[in-house]
C-alpha cells in the first residue's frame, strides 16, 4: 500500500465513457448550460460576488466606520434623507444609523467569506477523514468516527465561546468555530457512502491492479462519493451562513461594528414586531437570493458531475 | 457480534472521558461561574466563600479527579445554579425535548420522502423544480427569524395556535408528556415545524439525489425490463437503496435536534434540554454542562451504532467488523 | 390541513373553557417574566428574579415600596436602642401557610440559617453579616446586636425572607423546589414549580396584608424578548415584564394593551481602567503604537470622555425614551442622591479643548468593551458612544461579547474602558459607593466590583464616616459629599438610569416598581 508511486498516466476507469473528441471541460460547460435555471442562478451568483468584492467602491457609505454613522439617523425608513449629510438611505437605516444598502453590500462580503470559507475547509478536512476512515477501516476508522461523535455532541455555542475566550472576537475566529462544528458532518456522510462504494467491483479491480492507496481514494473513491458530498456541501454553505447568523443572535458572531448579513438580520429581529421591517427584511432577502443561487448552481453541478448520471 | 458491541462500549467510555476533560478545561478557560452568579453587592469575603462552597478554590486537576471519583459512583455533581443533581435536572427536561425532536423528525420524513421521490422520478417537471427551489428556503433563513415569523403569523395575526410554551401534560412512567393532549399538540405544532424545516429540505434533497442515481442502476433497469410493476420497482429496489444516506442523515439530525434545539426552544419558551444547556453555558454551570454533554455523547454513540447496524440490514454489502 | 387541526383544537379548548372555567378565568393571572428563576429556596441564590418569586410566598421584616423606600411588613416598627443594637417589634397574629404562628424565634432561626445554606453561589449572608447576635426579648420583640453602629440594618433585612423554625427545621433547597417546604407567610401559596417553565400559585386567603385579587397565578418564564411580547399580543399571557425598548412605541399604539413604567435603580455607566500606570490595554496612539502613560488617569481626559457623550441622544435614539440621562448614581429623588446635579449638554468642542490641554490634541485610540446580553441595548449603547468619542478625535473600536467571557476578562483588568450596570436594590447610595468607587480593600469588603480600580482617599473617608452615622439626615449629607467627590473626579462615567417597563392587556392596573420586581400582588383589574 505504498502511496509514493502515484502514476498519472493510467486513465481513470470512469472517464472512459467520454468521447475523445470533446475535452472534458467543454463537455462540462455544455452539460451545465443545459439548464436555463442553473445558468440564471450562476449569473445572479456572479453578480452577488462582484457586489461583495467591489463593495468598498460602490457602497454609498462605509458602514464599518463609526465616524460615518450618526445615531440621530437611526431606524430611518427606506428612502429617507439624512439631516446631517443629505445622503439618501434607499433601504433605510438600522439602529446605529447605518445605511442598510451599504450594510448589505459589506455584509455579503463577510457572509460569503464565512460561509464559503468554512464550508470549503470543513468539506476538505471532513471528506478526507471520512474516506480515510472508510477505506482504512480498523483502528483508524474507530478513532476518526469517535472523534466525529465527540464533535457532533459538542454544542456550537460552547465551541464558539471557547474560541472567543482563547482567541478573542473576530471574523476569522467565527470561521474557525464553524469549521470545527462542520467537518464532522462531511466526515460522517462521506464515510457512509464510501463504505458502500469500496465494496464495489471497480475498487476491487483497482486494488487488484495494485494502484497506490492515495490514487484509489482520490481518483476512484472520491468521484463516486461526490454526489452526496455536493448535496451536503451546498447545503452546508447555506447552513454555515445561517449558523453564523444564529451565533450573532446569541451574541457570539462577528464583531458588532462589522456586521454580516446574519448579524444585520439578528439586529433587526428585535424590530420585527414594531413594524420596522426593513432592518431585517432586506438583509434577509439578500441572504435568501444568495443562498438560493448557490444551491441552484450546486444542484445542477451535482447532476452534471455525477459519473453515474452520464447518458 | 457481542465482541463488536463490547468494543463499541469501551470506545464510548473513552469518548465520554475525553468529553469531560474538554469541558473542564473549556469552562475553566471561558471564565469563572462565581463572577457570573454572585450578587453584585457581594464583597471579597463573600466571593471567597462562594468559590470555596462550589469547590472552585482547588486546582483544576483536583476538581477533575474528585468529579471523576464521584462519577464512577454514578454522581455527576450538583448544579451550581439550581442546587439539584445535574442528572435529575436533565431528566426533568428530557421529555419536552424528546417529543419535540421526534415530532420534527417524523414531520420531516412524512413530508420530505414523498416530495423527494417525486422530484427524483420526474426531475424535469415543473413540480420538481418548484420543490427543489422551495426546499432551499428551508435552510436559507435563520431558525430564530423563521420562528418569530411563525409566531407572528399563526399566533398573533391569525390566533390559531398558542404562541409559546408547552401545553398540558400527562404523566407516564414518572415523566410529563404533552403529545397526548390536544393542548399539548397545539403548543408543539409551531416549534416542531420550525425544527423540521431544515430536515424536510435535507430529506427531499437526499431522496431525490438517491432516486435519480438508483434509477439508472443496472439492477433497476433489469427489474424494469423484467416487467416488474413501477410501484414494486420503486417501492422495493429503489427505495431500499436510497435509504442508506437518508437513514444516516436523519439519525444524525435526530441526535442533534435532541441535543441542541437551543434556538427553537429559546424562541418558543419550550422548557427542554436545549434551553437548559444554553442557560447553563451562559452562567458556566459546569456540573450541568459536563453531565449533559456526557449523556449527549453517549446518545450519539448509540445512534451511530444503530445506524451502523441498520446499514448492515439495509445493505448486505456493508459488513460489521467483528473479530 | 393545519388549519382544520388548529380549528379543532380551538373548538375543543373553548368547549372546556365554556363548560367549567369561566368564572375562574377572570381570577387567574397569566404573567410572563424575562429572567429565569433558579430556585424557590429564598436564601439559596441572591438574585432579584428569585427574590421576586420568593416575595410572593414569603415575607421579610421590612419591605421596599414601589419607590424603594423601606416600609414595615412583618416588623411593625424598629429603632436603635443602643449604638450597636436595633430593636424590632413584630406584627402580631401572623401565621404561615400551614397555620404555624410567626414569632421572634422564627426570626432568630432564619438569621442563623441564611449564611449556612449549602452550595450557595451567592449567599444572602451579605445582608445578615453585620448581625453578631439575635436576642429574643419576647415573642413579638427581637433585638439585633451589630458589629459597631450599623445604620443599614433595616434596609438589609428587607432582603431576608422569614422561615418557620418548626417547618423548616432541616431544609434542603430541593424541598423548596418540590413545594414541600415552600411555606411562608406571603400572599400566595405555591402549587407547582417546573424549572425553566412556570410556577403556579394560589391565593393565601389568610394573608395579613391586602388580599391579592388573583385566586390563581401562572408565573411563566419566557426569556426571549420578542416571544414575550408576542405572547402578550396573542393573548396567551395577560402581563409581561422587561418590555424591550424596540416594542415600546408599537405597544403604546396598540389599543389592546397598555404599559406601566417607573424610574428604575439600575445605573448604566462606563468604568475606566486606572490600574495600569503605563501601556493600558487597548489604548494606543493614532498609529497603533503604545502610548506610554495611561491617559485615563488624567481627570481632564476623563472629563472630556464624559462630556463627549450625548446622553440625551442615547436616551432618545437608542433607549427610545426608556432611560433617564444622568451624571450621578441614583435618580435625583432617591435618598442620598444629588437633587440639583445637572446632566448638562454634550459638548464636543469643549471636550477637544480638554484633550488638548491634557496633551492629546489629536486624540488617541481606545477600545470600548461591553456585554451584549446583559443590559437593555448594551451593545447598541457602546456603539453609539463609540461614534461620539470618535467625533472628538478618540478613535474608538467597539467590542461586545457575552457576559460570561466579558466579566472574566473585566475582572482580570484586561479592559481600559467598559460598559457595566449597577442595580441599587436598596435605593440608597452606599451600595454603589462601596462596591464601585471605593478603593479596593478586601479587609473592609470595599471595591468588590471596582473593575477600573478607581481610588480616591477623600471619598473613602466620607463614605467611612457615613457608614458609622445612625442619624439619617446626617448620613445623607455625608453620602452626598462622597458622591459629589467621586462624580467631580469622574471615577466612573454615568450614562443613564434605566426605566422599568411592563405591558399588560387593557383593563389591568399595575403598580410599577423601581426595583424591577415582578409580583402578582402588584397587579389588579382596573376599577
Amino acid at each position: 500500500m505504498s502511496a509514493t508511486t502515484a502514476g498519472s498516466t493510467a486513465p481513470a476507469p470512469t472517464s472512459g465513457k467520454v468521447p475523445r473528441a470533446e475535452t472534458p471541460l467543454r463537455r462540462f460547460i455544455l452539460d451545465f448550460a443545459e439548464s436555463k435555471l442553473a445558468l440564471g442562478a450562476l449569473v445572479v451568483f456572479l453578480a452577488i460576488v462582484l457586489v461583495a468584492v467591489f463593495a468598498p467602491w460602490i457602497a454609498p457609505q462605509n458602514p464599518y466606520d463609526l465616524a460615518q454613522l450618526d445615531i440621530m439617523d437611526g431606524r430611518l425608513e427606506p428612502g429617507s434623507v439624512s439631516e446631517g449629510t443629505g445622503m439618501t438611505y434607499w433601504l433605510g437605516t438600522d439602529d446605529q444609523g447605518r445605511d442598510m444598502l451599504s450594510g448589505i453590500m459589506y455584509g455579503l462580503r463577510i457572509s460569503l467569506l464565512v460561509g464559503a470559507g468554512s464550508a470549503i475547509v470543513a468539506a476538505f478536512v471532513g471528506a478526507s477523514l471520512g474516506m480515510l476512515a472508510a477505506y482504512a477501516g480498523g483502528r483508524t476508522d474507530t478513532v476518526i468516527m469517535r472523534l466525529v461523535d465527540l464533535q457532533l455532541s459538542f454544542p456550537t455555542i460552547l465551541s464558539a465561546l471557547m474560541i472567543l475566550a482563547f482567541l478573542g472576537k473576530g471574523i476569522m475566529n467565527v470561521v474557525i468555530a464553524l469549521i470545527i462544528v462542520e467537518w464532522a458532518y462531511y466526515a460522517r456522510t462521506v464515510r457512509g457512502t464510501a463504505l458502500v462504494e469500496r465494496r464495489r467491483e471497480y475498487i476491487e479491480a483497482a486494488q487488484c491492479l495494485a494502484l497506490p492507496t492515495r490514487r484509489i481514494i482520490f481518483r476512484h473513491l472520491l468521484p463516486n462519493c461526490m454526489p452526496p458530498l455536493i448535496v451536503v456541501a451546498t447545503i452546508q454553505i447555506a447552513r454555515a451562513i445561517a449558523l453564523e447568523a444564529t451565533l450573532s443572535f446569541l451574541g457570539l458572531g462577528v464583531p458588532i461594528t462589522e456586521p454580516s448579513l446574519g448579524l444585520l438580520i439578528a439586529n433587526g429581529y428585535e424590530y420585527m414586531l414594531s413594524g420596522k421591517y426593513w432592518i431585517s427584511f432586506y438583509p434577509g432577502i439578500a441572504l435568501l437570493i444568495t443562498i438560493v443561487s448557490i444551491n441552484l448552481v450546486g444542484d445542477h453541478l451535482r447532476d452534471v458531475l455525477n459519473p453515474r448520471l452520464k447518458k | 457480534m457481542s465482541v463488536y458491541l463490547l468494543r463499541r462500549l469501551i470506545q464510548a467510555a473513552l469518548v465520554m472521558l475525553a468529553m469531560s476533560v474538554i469541558v473542564f478545561i473549556g469552562v475553566y478557560a471561558i471564565g469563572d461561574p462565581v463572577e457570573i452568579l454572585i450578587s453584585p453587592d457581594a464583597d471579597q469575603a463573600e466571593r471567597a466563600r462562594a468559590i470555596a462552597a462550589l469547590g472552585l478554590d482547588k486546582p483544576l486537576w483536583q476538581q477533575y479527579f474528585s468529579f471523576l471519583g464521584a462519577a464512577l459512583q454514578g454522581d455527576l455533581g450538583r448544579s451550581f445554579v439550581f442546587n439539584e443533581p445535574a442528572l435529575k435536572l436533565i431528566g426533568q427536561r428530557a421529555p419536552a425535548t424528546l417529543e419535540l425532536a421526534f415530532g420534527a423528525t417524523i414531520m420531516a420524513v412524512i413530508i420530505g420522502l414523498p416530495l423527494g421521490l417525486y422530484a427524483g422520478l420526474r426531475p424535469k417537471s415543473f413540480g420538481a423544480q418548484a420543490i427543489m427551489t422551495g426546499s432551499i428556503l428551508g435552510f436559507s433563513l435563520p431558525t430564530f427569524w423563521v420562528g418569530l415569523m411563525l409566531i407572528m403569523v399563526f399566533a398573533v395575526q391569525l390566533g390559531w395556535l398558542p404562541s409559546t410554551g408547552r401545553g398540558e401534560t400527562v404523566e407516564i412512567l414518572g415523566m410529563r408528556w404533552s403529545f397526548l393532549t390536544w393542548d399539548g399538540l397545539a403548543h408543539m405544532a409551531m416549534p416542531a415545524l420550525n425544527l423540521a424545516l431544515f430536515k424536510i429540505s435535507l430529506v427531499i434533497r437526499l431522496t431525490r439525489a438517491g432516486v435519480r442515481e438508483t434509477m439508472l442502476m443496472d439492477y433497476v433497469k433489469f427489474a424494469r425490463a423484467k416487467g416488474l410493476s413501477p410501484s414494486r420497482v420503486i417501492g422495493v429496489h429503489v427505495f431500499k437503496n436510497i435509504l442508506i444516506p437518508v437513514v444516516t442523515v436523519v439519525g444524525l439530525e435526530l441526535g442533534s435536534t435532541i441535543a441542541f434545539s437551543v434556538v427553537t426552544e429559546s424562541v418558543f419558551a419550550w422548557p427542554g434540554m436545549g434551553k437548559l444547556i444554553i442557560d447553563s453555558i451562559n452562567v458556566l454551570d459546569r456540573p450541568v454542562i459536563v453531565a449533559y454533554l456526557m449523556s449527549i455523547v453517549l446518545m450519539f454513540i448509540i445512534i451511530n451504532l444503530v445506524v451502523d447496524l441498520l446499514y448492515s440490514v439495509l445493505d448486505p454489502r456493508v459488513r460489521l467488523e467483528s473479530k | 390541513m393545519k388549519k382544520y387541526a388548529a380549528a379543532a383544537v380551538k373548538a375543543a379548548l373553548s368547549a372546556f373553557v365554556v363548560a367549567g372555567a369561566l368564572p375562574a378565568a377572570a381570577q387567574t393571572l397569566n404573567l410572563a417574566v424575562g429572567a429565569p428563576v433558579t430556585s424557590l429556596d429564598p436564601h439559596y441564590h441572591a438574585l432579584s428574579p428569585n427574590y421576586a418569586v420568593a416575595d410572593m410566598l414569603f415575607d421579610s421584616l421590612t419591605a421596599f415600596d414601589a419607590q424603594a423606600r423601606v416600609q414595615p411588613r412583618l416588623a411593625e416598627s424598629w429603632k436603635p436602642v443602643a449604638e450597636d443594637v436595633w430593636e424590632f417589634k413584630l406584627r402580631p397574629n401572623v401565621t404561615f401557610h400551614n397555620g404555624n404562628a410567626f414569632t421572634a424565634e422564627d426570626v432568630a432561626f432564619t438569621i442563623a440559617r441564611v449564611p449556612t445554606v449549602p452550595n450557595s453561589p451567592s449567599s444572602y449572608g451579605i445582608y445578615t453579616r453585620a448581625i453578631t447576635r439575635v436576642e429574643v426579648v419576647d415573642p413579638l420583640t427581637v433585638r439585633f446586636h451589630t458589629n459597631g453602629a450599623y445604620p443599614l440594618l433595616p434596609v438589609d433585612l428587607g432582603q431576608i425572607e422569614m422561615l418557620d423554625s418548626e417547618t423548616h427545621a432541616n431544609p434542603a433547597t430541593e424541598d423548596f423546589n418540590s413545594g414541600k417546604l415552600a411555606i411562608g407567610t406571603g400572599p400566595f401559596r405555591m402549587v407547582s414549580y417546573r424549572s425553566g417553565d412556570r410556577i403556579e400559585y394560589v391565593r393565601n386567603d389568610g394573608y395579613f396584608g391586602p388580599r391579592p385579587h388573583w385566586a390563581r397565578v401562572n408565573y411563566r418564564m419566557i426569556t426571549n424578548d420578542a416571544a414575550r411580547t408576542a405572547a402578550l399580543l396573542s393573548g396567551d399571557v395577560d402581563f409581561i415584564d422587561q418590555v424591550p425598548t424596540s416594542d415600546i412605541a408599537k405597544l403604546r399604539g396598540d389599543s389592546r394593551v397598555q404599559l406601566s413604567e417607573a424610574d428604575g435603580l439600575r445605573l448604566i455607566f462606563l468604568a475606566l481602567g486606572h490600574s495600569h500606570e503605563t501601556n493600558a490595554p487597548y489604548v494606543t496612539d493614532n498609529d497603533g503604537k503604545p502610548l506610554g502613560r495611561n491617559p485615563l488617569r488624567d481627570v481632564r481626559v476623563r472629563r472630556a470622555l464624559s462630556m463627549a457623550v450625548d446622553r440625551q441622544a442615547i436616551t432618545d435614539r437608542v433607549m427610545e425614551g426608556a432611560s433617564l440621562p444622568t451624571t450621578q448614581l441614583l435618580p435625583p429623588t432617591a435618598y442620598g442622591a444629588l437633587p440639583d446635579r445637572q446632566v448638562g449638554r454634550a459638548d464636543a468642542d469643549a471636550a477637544k479643548r480638554l484633550l488638548a490641554e491634557a496633551g492629546y490634541p489629536n486624540g488617541f485610540r481606545i477600545q470600548l468593551n461591553g456585554p451584549n446580553d446583559r443590559y437593555m441595548n448594551d451593545a447598541r449603547i457602546i456603539q453609539a458612544i463609540g461614534q461620539m468619542w470618535t467625533r472628538i478625535g478618540i478613535r474608538t473600536a467597539v467590542e461586545g461579547q457575552p457576559w460570561a467571557t466579558f466579566v472574566a476578562r473585566a475582572g482580570r483588568q484586561e479592559f481600559s474602558a467598559m460598559l457595566v450596570g449597577w442595580g441599587t436594590s436598596s435605593g440608597e447610595p452606599t451600595s454603589p459607593l462601596r462596591s464601585l468607587l471605593a478603593t479596593v480593600n478586601p479587609q473592609r469588603g470595599w471595591g468588590g466590583s471596582n473593575r477600573g480600580r478607581y481610588s480616591n482617599p477623600a471619598m473613602d473617608e466620607k463614605l467611612a464616616e457615613a457608614l458609622r452615622t445612625l442619624d439619617d439626615n446626617k448620613r445623607e449629607a455625608l453620602l452626598r459629599e462622597a458622591t459629589t467627590i467621586a462624580m467631580d473626579d469622574v471615577g466612573i462615567i454615568p450614562i443613564h438610569i434605566q426605566k422599568n417597563i411592563w405591558a399588560m392587556r387593557r383593563g389591568l392596573r399595575h403598580e410599577a416598581r423601581a426595583d424591577e420586581l415582578t409580583r402578582a400582588q402588584d397587579v389588579s383589574p382596573a376599577q
